[in-house]
């Protein structure tokens, strides 16, 4: 599998990222500068975390229009497969291939700690290697990570399984304390209706690594490598 | 001649506001009171080197629909004067 990770500045993690891909796929992504207009033939777009231009304006809000965006959303609409964690994931509904926005985090704090999440729905291609309902530990860091969408685009989210991956507490109780921003309906991860793009606000990429403190993030990576 | 516009951007109303709640919190924090709710935006201030009105408003709604605001959010405002 050939992948991708666009940098922006401001971007970080994306050596995680990068260490991630290689150690799952075998071979290192290419890195590719925002200010490129076009991408290599590769089947993973990823949009990493960080805070592309010191989240001016809004969280990815200027990287969603950098030049490279164009290419990246013709890809995603070819099918090829694009992940957008944590900044990436705000930049995807900045330009709309997902719905919604990310907002400020309900109690203002910047949350940096382990979460759970439920994988809501294995039958996609970013979590077909984990079991329905299964319980990830693996971290978050952001300020601005409250999913918000109107009610109809989130009924039309659950009713069509792409509310991927929900805030949850160790037992997978879907509780208010076991969120960590806010989200409605406990939301971390959502996919666009084609399930070729997923977004999520937590790091997958940084539980990767037994000696780091776990492995629960391998899955998605493998999930991708599998469908890819 | 120099046009400018005032763009202000604000939460939908349906939209929780949780900066403007600490804002008011603060305020009544400080002792003032009657506040029945505040609710926080941004004002984007250009200077457009346009003399057609029309002309301007056309512009600066699609700079506010393409990266100014996020519509999915925010509503937007826009003021021009010369």
């Amino acid at each position: 599998m050939k992948s991708a990770i666009v940098l922006f500045p401001g971007t970080n993690r994306e050596r995680d990222m990068a260490a991630t891909l290689k150690r799952v796929t075998g071979k290192a992504p290419e890195i590719v500068w925002h200010g490129e207009t076009r991408l290599p033939e590769v089947d993973l777009i990823v949009l990493p975390g960080g805070f592309s231009y010191g989240d001016y304006l809004r969280c990815g809000a200027i990287a969603a229009n950098s030049p490279i965006m164009p290419d990246v959303i013709a890809r995603a609409n070819a099918g090829t497969f694009v992940l957008g964690v944590c900044n990436g994931f705000q930049m995807l509904t900045e330009t709309g291939l997902l719905p919604g926005a990310l907002m400020r985090n309900a109690n203002l704090q910047f949350v940096c700690r382990d979460v759970h999440l439920k994988v809501e729905n294995t039958q996609t291609p970013f979590t077909s290697a984990y079991e329905p309902g299964q319980v990830i530990r693996v971290p978050v860091a952001h300020g601005d990570g409250n999913y918000f969408a109107d009610e109809k685009t989130l009924d039309a989210l659950e009713d069509s399984g792409r509310v991927v991956l929900r805030y949850c507490d160790e037992k997978g109780a879907l509780t208010q304390t076991a969120n960590p921003n806010g989200s409605q309906r406990n939301i971390a991860g959502i996919l666009n209706e084609a399930g070729n793009v997923l977004g999520l606000m937590p790091h997958p990429e940084d539980m990767t690594d037994a000696r780091l403190g776990g492995t629960d993030g391998l899955g998605l990576f493998e999930s991708i490598a599998a469908a890819a | 001649m120099i046009m400018k516009a005032r763009v202000t951007v604000t939460l939908k109303t349906d939209v929780l506001d949780p900066q403007g709640k600490a804002i008011h919190g603060a305020l009544a924090t400080l002792g003032f009171e009657g506040v029945d709710s505040v609710r926080q935006g941004k004002l984007i201030e250009l200077e457009l080197d346009e003399t057609d009105r029309d002309e301007a408003k056309r512009k600066v709604e699609a700079m506010c629909e393409k990266l100014l605001a996020n519509t999915v959010i925010e509503n937007y405002a826009i003021d021009l004067s010369n």
